[in-house]
């Protein structure tokens, strides 16, 4: 028994134990979503955190011991973000031809996903450390951590508030979208990369490759555009 | 394949220095994007080579997501004590960022003609 505990305290503290469950969590979470018919509810992301987190609370890790491992997977969002110049690139044409719509979408949407997020949370009466680590929900973690670092957010707070916000958007917009009747993939895409950052752009690609180019493009805009609004509003609102 | 992971941290690389050197707001990988991007314009063979690797990372980007989510289990207690606020913030706040920016999309993309896609 002694061997057990002694192999067991050396696996839950090494990175291989929990790269591994992070692995298998998303593949079998990915299977039940695409059983599922990719319901929008049956989201990949949703379901592997949970299983993780069980995991976790079942044998009393600290999350620090678990990212050790985890953040393998968790460094590739940056080459990730490169990577979205493929599909820009490949719908070039689409896309400088919908330049005016695009900015306009971009600049609404951004300022009322970090604006909305402020004023309802004051409005709750959220604290400000919860208000500030909450306004750059809307893009993508590496940038919302950094944003909320810079103002004096709890970055850690902000990774969960975004992924959370990512599954809201990726489960909310297909039934939203289709009750609107809006067919149109590129405005799908477009939005839901906006107020949804990558875990939404994930969702679109499930749905169409066009409403995923879209949407990374929406993402990669609203990372900038995000990084420059949110202080100001801060500034402005707090 | 090796060469495309190469490329695509290069860029992130050169985004992140010039990023910080400069002290710009723009995060590091967008401006890799942007020079990925730039280098197709430049060198279209690039694209051929960097594509398939890409596509891959795009087609499993939920799971990079993953390990900060797991961070919901640091943060229970502040969440648990403002569960319903928080909640309610994030999802009114997200399903009015989809229809403003779908809706201004749709509304400017008739203004300026194009009509079908």
């Amino acid at each position: 028994m002694g061997d057990g505990t002694d192999l067991w305290s050396y696996l839950s503290t090494e990175p291989l134990w929990w790269l591994t469950c992070t692995l298998l969590a998303y593949l079998a979470a990915d299977w039940v979503s695409a059983r599922l018919r990719r319901h929008p509810l049956a989201n990949p992301v949703l379901i592997a955190v949970c299983m993780i987190a069980l995991v976790i609370q079942l044998v009393g890790a600290p999350y620090a011991t678990y990212f050790d491992g985890a953040k393998f997977i968790h460094f590739l969002l940056g080459p990730a973000t490169v990577a979205l110049a493929v599909p820009l690139y490949s719908n070039l044409p689409a896309i400088r031809k919908l330049a005016v719509p695009m900015l306009a979408a971009l600049l609404a949407g951004s300022l009322t996903a970090a604006g909305s997020a402020v004023l309802l949370s004051q409005v709750l009466g959220l604290p400000d450390e919860v208000i500030v680590s909450m306004s750059p929900k809307s893009t993508t973690a590496p940038v919302a951590i950094g944003i909320s670092e810079a103002l004096g957010g709890l970055p850690s707070l902000t990774a969960v508030l975004v992924i959370l916000t990512g599954i809201i958007g990726a489960v909310a917009v297909t039934p939203l979208m289709n009750a609107l009747k809006v067919r149109d993939w590129r405005a799908r895409g477009f939005a839901v990369g906006i107020a949804a950052h990558g875990i939404g752009t994930a969702r679109a690609f499930q749905v169409s490759e066009i409403a995923g180019a879209f949407a990374g493009i929406g993402m990669a805009l609203n990372a900038i555009l995000t990084s420059i609004l949110v202080p100001i509003i801060i500034a402005l609102l707090l | 394949m090796l060469g495309a992971i190469a490329l695509l941290l290069s860029c992130q690389l050169c985004g992140e220095v010039i990023a910080r050197s400069l002290a710009l707001p723009v995060p590091g990988p967008v401006l890799g994007l942007g020079l990925l991007a730039l280098l197709f314009a430049i060198r279209p063979g690039v694209f051929a080579c960097v594509a398939p690797v890409s596509r891959t990372i795009l087609a499993h980007l939920s799971l990079l997501f993953v390990p900060a989510g797991v961070g919901v289990v640091a943060n229970l207690d502040l969440l648990s004590e403002n569960w319903l606020a928080v909640g309610a913030v994030l999802v009114v706040s997200t399903l009015l960022a989809l229809l403003v920016s779908v809706g201004t999309f749709l509304m400017v993309l008739r203004l300026t003609g194009d009509a079908h896609g």
